[in-house]
Parts: structure tokens; sequence; C-alpha cells
């Protein structure tokens, strides 16, 4: 396999590993209306990320670096194509990470609500602005011929990236709140399931029609089994948290975002950001990327770093494996 | 187009804007994560009690501080794609690696093992709890040296060759990127900086309680080791400062004679060092100056015969090498960032020399010197934001020294409306959070530490409380 082809595989993995890690710490941030009835209980919310939302959240910033050395010109046009996307995207990310070290440090109701609020959008806001992001790359956009992206704002606002943003944010959504429901005690995890069992129905009418107009307008054949494993893992997923099976259900949630991105990837592939009004002007893994030298160094920094970094990040999850309710909380001396 | 508009100017000022902001939680995080980190050894070393309410007091500083500067990292990493497209293009394939390896080695390191800290408390085995802090100190001056080595080929490239054809520079070594003159000066330099800034939090915090006669058993250990920090950090921050200069010299002569605002070549004597300038207002002639003679000279080549070369000398020269063209950045901000720079370090090295002087053997400062003391922290954390304003200010007009100029970098599809909202948006959250961050350690630090944690007395184990949102 050529390095070039290695890295867009590679870029999709880190994509994978954000949408999946942060994608449930949006959930739960979008949760705390529908599962925090009281500041005890949100407290309850806020603390099943604790510990790892940072962590999760780097994702994004490993995978944009990975995109700036590999692909430079994708890097370019997307993110100065996307431009007022991504400023919200970065104001809502900002907004929820402060909250986050900020609302337990006064006591006023008051004070806590508003960053209550701010969670809650800062939450929804990237939920669903990456999908968006995501739909229109695999659309297409209009590119002239130095790659430049020479729509407007709202051009990006179009059917089907508008829908690519609801399934992101619906997934993410359920994907948050099984979490909720596999990190919890009490009442809260039943309320959490309750939850998980409403939202996971219109998740999997939206997620679907979703992944077959994907498939049919800009797929291939390997892109639709792929489509096809992420509906069915999505449908085990409703299942398994009907029956009960909480954590089985949190990973038949990962299994299905990994599998969305991945036929998003395989629908782009070999082209990465392909453009709408000339097939000309289109970005490629050949024309896109670094040279084979840069290549080369990068492959094997993270030949060398993933193990690692896995190693330690799965360790973290499993320190903090215990599941937390109302009493650890109370017990906690603030 | 309108000229409030341009999206040149909207965008450098958004960078610096966000870079500034983003560099006043850095230096904070970086320096305080390791001192924290040594007040928990000297904890788990000792058992002394105090080391433990300081670690705790210290951390929680640091805590406030860390969520602003991982939030506000991101959009720097962004920006190069949002504001700077034609740049990303252009350097991508050389200055791309080192932003990758500082998130794959670095950044993953300090977010895991931060939580881990935090949360960990009551989970984690005392000796493996003490490692994450540390390992968090050490994912943090990781990322310092990858993010100053990718700064260092703006400065002064190297290790790249130009495609001519795709119109872009291309990586050819990167043990050469990574060992660049200007990466191995700057980054001690910068981390030295970094623990000033530490020192200077502590120095501040520990008067502010003394000078009210509260805490003596936690602040007077802590005024102790804020000065000695401050001193040998400062010590070594000046030397990598020297050594960074000569290697400034070689790389970026214009930055040099920027720096002391000299048109002419000098020699020797005349290749003085002016403490201060007063000149007319159009920046031409000099009214006044106190100077110090052979110190450019010696600053610039660590002799005292040695040729510093003139702005319009350099001028000429870089006209015949580039073409038209003018070459020298803003001379008052640059002459002027370098003097605060230097002048404010000095000025609390000095304060924290005086402060071990004034409080040998247990004597006791008198009134005012608490309250010069307290400027510590303020002091250096704007030494600090000007080093870097001269530091980027005096690479001007190049993006990347020789290569790019900061005029073709800039996006070319993005409008100045687009920066023009997005640089409003910046500065209004960034204003309401620096608000609310800096009453918050001002409240935490006036609280002062927690009492002492009484081990149990049937175990004699300490019950930590897990931190929790």
């Amino acid at each position: 396999m050529e390095l070039n082809t290695l890295w867009f595989w590679i870029i999709a993995v880190m994509f994978i590993g954000y949408f999946v890690l942060d994608g449930f710490d949006f959930g739960v941030g979008m949760s705390l209306p529908f599962l925090g009835k009281d500041d005890t209980d949100r407290r309850v919310l806020i603390n099943t990320i604790g510990p790892v939302w940072d962590l999760n959240e780097t994702w994004v910033i490993v995978a944009g670096a990975s995109l700036f050395a590999a692909f430079p010109e994708w890097y370019a046009t997307m993110f100065s194509g996307f431009y007022l996307a991504l400023l919200l995207i970065l104001l809502a990310l900002i907004a929820r990470g402060v909250s986050f070290e900020y609302r337990h440090q006064r006591p006023e109701l008051k004070w806590k609500k508003s960053f209550d609020t701010m969670i809650v959008v800062g939450s929804a806001v990237p939920a669903l602005l990456w999908g968006v992001a995501f739909g229109n790359v695999v659309r297409g956009v209009p590119l002239d011929a130095d790659f430049n992206y020479i729509g407007s704002f709202f051009d990006l606002l179009n059917p089907y990236a508008l829908l690519a943003g609801l399934t992101t944010l619906l997934l993410f959504f359920t994907h948050g709140v099984i979490f909720v429901s596999a990190k919890t005690e009490g009442e809260i995890r039943v309320r959490a399931r309750a939850l998980a069992i409403k939202s996971g129905l219109v998740t999997i009418v939206v997620a679907a029609s979703f992944l077959v107009w994907t498939t049919l307008a800009y797929g291939t054949f390997a892109s639709g089994i792929l489509a096809a494993v992420a509906a069915v893992a999505l449908i085990a997923a409703y299942l398994m948290n009907l029956a009960g099976r909480e954590r089985t259900a949190f990973g038949l949630m990962a299994v299905t975002i990994g599998f969305a991105v991945l036929t998003l990837f395989a629908s782009l592939f070999p082209d990465v950001m392909p453009a709408s009004n000339n097939v000309a002007n289109s970005l490629t893994i050949e024309n896109a990327s670094s040279t084979p030298y840069t290549l080369q160094v990068m492959s094997w920094t993270a030949l060398i770093a993933a193990p690692v970094i896995l190693g330690y990040q799965g360790w973290t999850y499993w320190v903090f494996r215990k599941r937390i309710g109302r009493t650890h909380i109370e017990a906690a001396a603030h | 187009m309108n000229e409030w508009l341009d999206p040149l100017l909207l965008s450098r000022w958004q960078f610096g804007l966000t870079t500034i902001y983003h560099f006043l939680f850095v230096p904070l995080t970086i320096g305080l994560v390791t001192t924290v980190a040594i007040f928990q050894t000297a904890w788990y070393r000792t058992n002394k009690a105090h080391y433990l309410q300081l670690t705790h007091f210290f951390g929680k500083i640091f805590l406030i501080n860390f969520a602003m500067g991982v939030v506000t990292g991101i959009v720097q990493e962004f920006q190069f794609g949002m504001n700077w497209s034609d740049y990303s293009r252009f350097v991508g394939d050389v200055f791309g690696a080192p932003l990758a390896f500082e998130g794959i080695t670095a950044f993953f390191l300090e977010a895991t093992f931060i939580g881990l800290w935090i949360f960990g408390w009551d989970k984690l085995p005392k000796r493996l709890h003490l490692a994450t802090i540390w390992l968090t100190a050490v994912g943090s001056i990781a990322s310092a040296y990858f993010i100053i080595a990718a700064n260092a080929f703006m400065q002064n490239p190297v290790a790249y060759r130009i495609n001519e054809e795709k119109g872009r520079a291309e990586l050819t070594s990167i043990g050469e990127l990574l060992t660049n003159p200007i990466a191995l000066s700057a980054f001690p330099h910068t981390i030295f900086a970094c623990f000033m800034v530490s020192a200077g939090l502590i120095i501040s915090v520990a008067a502010w309680h003394l000078a009210r006669n509260q805490n003596l058993e936690t602040m007077r250990p802590a005024l102790k080791f804020g000065l000695w920090m401050m001193v040998i950090a400062g010590a070594l921050t000046t030397l990598m400062g020297d050594q960074l200069s000569l290697a400034m010299v070689e790389a970026q002569p214009m930055k040099m004679a920027a720096a002391e605002a000299m048109y002419h070549t000098a020699t020797g004597a005349n290749a003085s060092f002016s403490i201060f300038t007063l000149g007319t207002p159009d920046g031409v002639s000099e009214l006044f100056s106190i100077r110090i003679p052979y110190l450019l000279s010696f600053l610039s080549t660590h002799t005292f015969d040695g040729t510093v070369e003139g702005i319009n000398n350099l001028q000429e020269q870089y006209v015949q090498l580039y073409g038209p063209g003018d070459y020298a950045p803003i001379i008052w901000v640059t002459y002027w960032s370098f003097r605060w720079m230097i002048g404010l370090g000095i000025a609390h090295i000095m304060v924290a020399v005086a402060g071990l002087w004034f409080t040998r053997k247990g004597r006791r400062p008198q009134a005012w010197m608490w309250k010069i003391a307290i400027w510590s922290f303020p002091m250096s954390l704007l030494a600090m934001s000007v080093g870097w304003v001269f530091t980027e200010m005096g690479r001007q007009p190049w993006l990347v020294f020789g290569l790019l100029k900061t005029a073709d970098g800039v996006s070319p599809n993005v409008s100045g409306l687009e920066i023009l909202i997005s640089l409003i948006a910046f500065t209004l959250l960034y204003g309401a959070l620096a608000v609310v961050e800096f009453r918050l350690i001002l409240k935490a630090v006036q609280k002062g530490p927690d009492p002492a944690t009484v081990p149990d007395p049937v175990s004699g184990e300490i019950k930590h409380t897990t931190t929790v949102y």
C-alpha cells in the first residue's frame, strides 16, 4: 500500500477515535436537561466523563495536526472553506471545556446553571456541525483551480449535509445517554436507559436514511457494505439496550460510529475533497498529500506511539471503570 | 474593498490576539505543573503536611488555569488552516510534522495523565499517583519543544528544499528540523521563563498571605521555594536568552538591528546598547539616549570588537536578494518589546534576590517590601508576552524568513467580513473568560490552603477527598 493511502486510513481512524470518544462526551453534555433533575444529578452526569473528556477532545487536535502534516492541501482547503462552521465549533468547544472546570468553583445555583447551558450548547453545536462538515466533504464542494473553496457559508447548509449533521447529533446523543446508563447507578441509570430507548428509535430512522442516501448517491460496493455493518450495529445496540445490557449496547454504538465514519471515507476514496463544479479541481490522495519522506517519518512515529497511547488511554478507562451515583457526589467534601 | 475589512490585517490581529491570550495560560501551566509535581514529591518523600497542602493549593490554581490553555490551544491549530491556508499549503510538508508529533507524543500524554491526577487521588497507589503529575509535566514540556521547533522553522528555515512545481517547501531531514539552532536556544529560554512565571505566582501569593501574617506554616516555605526558583530560573533564562540572541544574529540579523533600532552598521564601542531612547515622533532621529558602549557588540558576537549590521545596510542587501520591498519590521515595536522583556526580567529577578536577602535566617521584611513582591507574577507574565511579541513582530515582513511573506500566506478565499466576525467573537468570549478566570484564581488565592489533613489515628492513612466536578 502506498503511504498516502495508508495515511488516508490513519486519518479516518483518528476521526473515528475522536467521534467515538468525544461523541459520548457530547451526548452526556446534551443530556443534562433530560437526565439531570437537580444539581446532584447533573454533577453525576458530568463526573461520568470528568476524568476523560480532555483526553477525548485531544483526539481532534491530533487528527487536525495529522491532517495538516499528511495532507496539507486537504487541511488548508477544508479549514479555510468551512471557516464560519469551524469558528462555531471552536467557540462551542471553548465554552464546553471551561464550563466543566468552572461550574463547580462556586456554590450559587445561578452560576452553575449558566455553565450548564454552556455545556449543553457547547456539546450540541459541534455534534451537529462536524456531521455537516463531513457531509459536505463527501458530497463535494465548489473549488477553484488552486483548490480554494468558492462557495458561501449557506451553500454548506444543503439537505444532504444537514441530514449528516442531524445523524451525528442523534448518534452522539444516544451514544452518550447509553454511556450514562453504563456508567451510573440508581435512578439516573434507569432514566438514561429509558431515554436511549426513545432517542434510539429516532436515531435508527435518521441514520439509516443518511446511510442509504450516502450509498446511493456517493457510495461504492465496499462503502455499501460498511454502511450495512453500521446500520446492523446500531440496531443491535438498540436491542441490547432494550435487553438491559448497557455496556454491550455502548460497545455496539462505538462500532456504529466507527463504521459510519468508514462509510464516509470509503465513499470519498481516492478523493479527499471532491470538487462539485469541476472534477479537475478535486483534491485526491495524490495531489493533496505530503512527500513520501514526511509520510515515512510520520508512519514510524505513529507505529511506535500507537501501542503506548492506546495502552495508557485504555488503562485510564480501566482505572475509572466503576459506576458512580448520587452517593459519591454527596460523600465528597466540596 | 473597505480597508477595514482587509483580510490580511484582520487575520494578523486575530492571530496576535489569540496567540498572546493562549500564551498567558501555557507558561503558567508548564511552570505550575512542574512546581506542583515538586511539592507532591516533597510530600511523598518527607510526609510533611505542609507539602501536601501546597500541592493541593497550587494544584487548584493550576487546574483553573489548565482548562483555558487547552481550549484556547485548539484555536491555534485550526487557525493555520482557517486564516493562513496559503501558508499551510506552502509549509505543511515541513511544519505539519512537528505539530503532529506534538499531538501524538505530548498532548495525549498531558491530557490523559492530568485526568488521572485530578480524579486519581483515592484510586491509585501513592507512588503511581505521583508519577501521573510528572508525566503531565513531561507532556507539557515536550509539547513546548515541538511547537518551538515548528516556530523556529519560520524564523530560520532549515531541512527543506523548494519544490517549484508544487510551489511548496518539502522536508529533507527530520533530525535537522528538530535541531534547528534557533529551537535549541529558544526552547530552554522559554521553558526557564515558564518556571519564572510559576515562581512569580508563588512569590506573589506567598507575599500576599505573609503581609497579612496568615498561613505562615505553608506560605513561608512557599516563599522561600519561589524566591530560589525565580533566581535559578532567572539566571538560566538570561543565559539561554544570550545563546538565542547569538543564533538570532546568525539567522535574522535584521531582527537584532531592529531590536536596537540601529540604522547603520557599527563596530566595537559604537555598537552600543541603548537602555532608553527618546526620538522624534517619526523615529528617524534621536533626541536623547542612555547608552552602554560595546554591549551590543558583545550581545551579538560575544566579542568587544564585533560588527553589528544596521537596518539600512541589511535593507539594501535584502532588496538585492529578494527584490524590491521593505524588509524591516516595525522598529518601535521591536525596540521597546526587547527592552521591556529584558527590563522586566531583570527587575523581578532583582526582587527575588532582594527577597532572599531580607528573609535570610527567618528575618521578617518590612511591610512595603511585600507590596513590591506581589508584583512578581504580573511582571513575569508581561515579560513573557512582550518577549514573544518581539520574536514574532521581529520576523515581519516574513512569515517564513526569506521564503514566504506574511501577505502571501493569508487565506485568499476567506472574506474580511468573516474574519471580522471571528475576531469580534474571540475578543468577546476571551474577554469574558479572562474576567471569570481572574476572579476565580484571585478567590482561590485569597482563600489560602485548606487546613492540614490529619491522618487516620488507627491506620495512619490520609484520606483524600476525590476531586469531583
